[in-house]
């Protein structure tokens, strides 16, 4: 079993850092994944049927580009990539609100185009390029949205805001947010349980017209 | 979700040959299927990925639109020939889904889509479309969001697509392929009615995959609408839609199309009040008439009579867009 448990995770410079409350949930969805271990495997394993545990964890090759990291990893079939992005890859900025497509907090660019990654197969997006709310910042230097999400207060819990962030950008570029009423329609697959819309709006509608490159 | 093998088709044949199985299931977008698997509505034993079939293009034909099945919802949106000939489609496609959905839908998908009937999603209630023989929660239930034209017995859902509602009003043609070869179906014989056997949501065969639409020409452009109507302004199912396509000249209806969403198992097309309205002058009375036509055969249920009025209210709304009386 303990193979299974081996993410096979590539290991980054930045991954070398002291944050002990994500490490204990990072442990917790470690034991959590071995706990859900289906059943099948489990009765495969008590009669010795290693061949049945192969095919429970069967996993695939997926090369993705991430943040601009080309990673090649291994994944069953079944693994969204909202969850291969959190669970493997660490990257949990990115979040799980509903995971049924209706909230947009696991909003992601992939080939610059905003999806919900809760109802995308990892193994789909092989050979793509995938951008969260972590490939935004520029080193130390907040990308422009973040920044005006931070001025205008485009929050409360926070919960939803990576993925306000990454459909806002993608809102602009896409040229959909060139009036208030066309930026709420646009945004309409974001859903923020505290309301904080009005201060959405005007962030998206602040670095619209800044006319900056985003 | 239970494990599956998946499969990346690179030719058609492979597709045909794979989905002949049983527990195979076609994967392109995946917004609709994989929301299935989590719920474990459907438990697919092989998953076959056609994304990388060439049948993504959007194309001018001879006399009308080729719309490959992998063309995304929001490529053909914002496409310069569907805007130019068919702005209803784009209209339609704008207002179903959100914005990231609509990046990951394609045209065959949404086709496919089935109902969002809550009872048929909640595995611990009886659904004759879930399960054939259980029996029907909605129809003493929570019907609020269910049909009032055409169900049956066993079924009272509803087809929750807008694309669809545009196409079947346009006449457009389903392309699907099988082990046989082609053949042509026309949008309004695609979907089915419950009747007996609400598990069927189309007239696809099992060993078929729809490959792409055409829209033919028409004089539509100038005088179509989609109107949807919902709880909230963007992002939710229609309560009731209307699309509306006119050829208008002189003030006279030279023909009309006209077809509602959120009323029953399939795209609604109301054929009667069409017949109706052509050699008609433009005007809120004919709008109303016809309306009242389209209703005829309407039948509510405990929670959904508002609809009975809504439906009518929104085909005159719509028509008067259309026709510029807004």
């Amino acid at each position: 079993m303990e193979k299974e448990n081996n993410h096979s995770r590539p290991v980054e410079e930045s991954d070398v850092k002291d944050n002990s409350r994500r490490n204990f949930l990072k442990q917790s969805a470690l034991l959590t994944a071995v706990a859900v271990t289906p059943a099948p495997a489990v009765m495969a394993a008590g009669m010795h049927l290693d061949e049945k545990i192969a095919e429970a964890f069967e996993k695939m090759p997926l090369k993705m580009e991430v943040n601009g990291k080309m990673l090649n990893l291994m994944v069953e079939p079944r693994s969204t990539l909202l969850d291969i992005l959190r669970e493997q890859l660490d990257l949990t900025g990115t979040k799980k609100g509903c995971d049924l497509g209706q909230c947009g907090a696991c909003t992601v660019h992939v080939d610059g185009h905003r999806v919900n990654s809760c109802l995308t197969l990892g193994i789909m997006v092989n050979g793509k390029k995938v951008t969260t709310i972590e490939g935004l910042a520029k080193g130390n230097q907040l990308h422009p949205m973040q920044e005006a999400f931070l001025k205008h207060d485009g929050f409360q819990c926070g919960y939803c805001t990576p993925g306000q962030i990454m459909s806002a950008v993608a809102c602009i570029r896409e040229g959909h947010a060139n009036s208030e009423h066309e930026i709420r329609e646009y945004m309409s697959g974001n859903i923020c349980r505290c309301g904080a819309y009005p201060n959405i709006v005007n962030a998206i509608q602040e670095v619209k017209e800044g006319g900056m490159a985003i | 979700m239970k494990q599956f093998q998946y499969l990346r088709a690179s030719t058609q044949q492979g597709v045909l040959e794979a989905i002949n199985k049983p527990g195979t299931k076609i994967i392109a977008g995946g917004t609709n299927l994989v929301d299935h698997m989590k719920h474990g509505l459907i438990t697919p034993d092989k998953l076959v990925d056609i994304n990388h079939l060439p049948l993504k293009g959007i194309s001018p034909t001879k006399n009308g639109i080729h719309l490959g099945t992998l063309a995304l919802n929001s490529v053909v949106s914002e496409d310069a020939l569907v805007l130019q000939k068919q702005p209803l489609l784009s209209m339609a496609l704008k207002a179903g889904a959100s914005p990231q959905l609509r990046n990951m839908a394609t045209v065959g998908g949404n086709i496919m889509q089935r109902t969002r009937c809550t009872y048929f999603y909640d595995t611990t209630m009886p659904c004759n479309k879930r399960e054939p023989g259980t029996g029907c929660g909605a129809m003493e239930g929570y019907n609020r969001m269910h049909a009032i034209f055409g169900a049956s017995a066993q079924c009272i859902a509803v087809h929750p697509s807008d694309m669809c509602v545009a196409l079947v009003a346009l006449d457009a043609t389903v392309i699907v392929a099988g082990k046989k070869g082609e053949r042509r179906i026309p949008f309004n014989e695609f979907h089915r009615l419950p009747d007996d056997h609400p598990e069927l949501d189309n007239h696809l065969a099992k060993d078929e995959m729809i490959i792409g639409v055409e829209i033919p020409d028409n004089n539509f452009a100038k005088n179509s609408y989609y109107l949807k109507v919902r709880d909230r302004q963007s992002y939710a199912f229609a309560l009731v839609s209307v699309a509306v396509a006119m050829d208008l000249s002189g003030g006279i209806i030279r023909r009309a199309r006209l077809a509602m969403g959120g009323v029953a198992h399939k795209p609604w097309r109301l054929f009667e009040a069409e017949k109706f309205l052509e050699g008609k002058s433009v005007s809120e009375d004919t709008f109303k008439q016809a309306a009242q036509i389209a209703m005829q055969r309407a039948k509510a249920y405990e929670y959904n009579a508002f609809k009975l009025k809504m439906a009518p209210a929104s085909i005159v709304e719509a028509m008067k867009q259309a026709a510029g009386l807004a």
